[in-house]
């Protein structure tokens, strides 16, 4: 689980991969439209595109010869299952604040 | 479970609750009092989190004082209609700094329903996760992570439970 974190952090810690993700945030992308317009070579960008992918932030699938990326969307349904639990529980807490009939502030 | 791209993304999370309470103090005790709820170890601070605040305007400031003196801020209001409703931006990046790019950050919204009886629903909506982008995913993985938020809910539970003792955890 750490090692997963980690090499989420690191590919994030690139502002090419960051760009990269940034492009991807407004859809699907083959990797040639994705290289359109970054400073750097095509395999360049494959391999951060790699480096994203074995992070688990982008996954990939082929479409004829091409290959499109798209941001993961396992990573979005697991901040969702988060903050899920989150306002549950936070609900909770609001709810006897509300009803104490002698609500203190800090101490 | 449909995992679907589009779908995924764009599902928010939907909370309601009623409480005995009239609507004007559900508010308030939402907003103003937000401190004597919010689970303390939910911050962005580097010290422990001191005090919550919801600043109660349009553009005002949601932060956390810390025991070092410092103030984190993480999101701000973006709608101010006491005391039915209200909007804010949740201004969190991946690596856990604010998010200045409202683009880049999910929302928050709180609304107060009289029930009758003196009651009042609270509805709260948390949408627009894929604004936070891939780093969602790094972001979930630093909650889980010994460093991030971990452990908040078993703390908090314990904390709720025991909601006469006055907070004395230090």
């Amino acid at each position: 689980m750490t090692s997963r974190s980690d090499s989420q952090l690191e590919a994030l810690g690139d502002s090419t991969r960051r760009t990269i993700l940034e492009r991807l945030r407004k859809g699907p992308m083959p990797v040639g439209q994705l290289a359109r317009g970054l400073p750097i070579s095509r395999p360049a960008v494959s391999q951060h595109l790699r480096v994203l992918k074995d992070a688990q932030l982008v996954v990939d699938r082929a479409d004829g010869t091409r290959r499109i990326y798209e941001l993961n969307p396992a990573a979005f349904a697991s901040l969702r299952e988060y903050f899920d639990e989150f306002w549950g529980v936070a609900l909770i807490a609001f709810k006897q604040a509300v009803e104490s009939p002698n609500p203190r502030k800090e101490r | 479970m449909n995992t679907t791209a589009g779908d995924v993304t764009d599902v928010p999370v939907r909370k309601s609750i009623t409480v005995r309470a009239s609507v004007d103090r559900a508010f308030e005790v939402f907003t103003d009092r937000i401190d004597s709820w919010w689970p303390r170890s939910h911050h962005i601070g580097r010290s422990p989190m001191k005090r919550a605040i919801i600043e109660s305007r349009v553009g005002g400031r949601c932060y956390t004082e810390q025991v070092d003196g410092t103030d984190c801020d993480w999101g701000s209001v973006l709608a101010w209609e006491p005391p039915r409703r209200f909007v804010i931006a949740w201004q969190i990046t991946p690596t856990w700094q604010f998010q200045p790019d409202l683009a880049q950050s999910s929302e928050v919204e709180v609304q107060f329903t009289p029930v009758g009886n003196g009651s009042t629903r609270v509805d709260l909506e948390h949408r627009f996760f894929s604004r936070h982008g891939a780093g969602a995913a790094a972001m979930r993985a630093a909650i889980d992570d010994p460093n991030g938020w971990t452990g908040m809910l078993p703390l908090f539970a314990a904390k709720a439970e025991a909601s006469q003792t006055v907070g004395s955890e230090a």
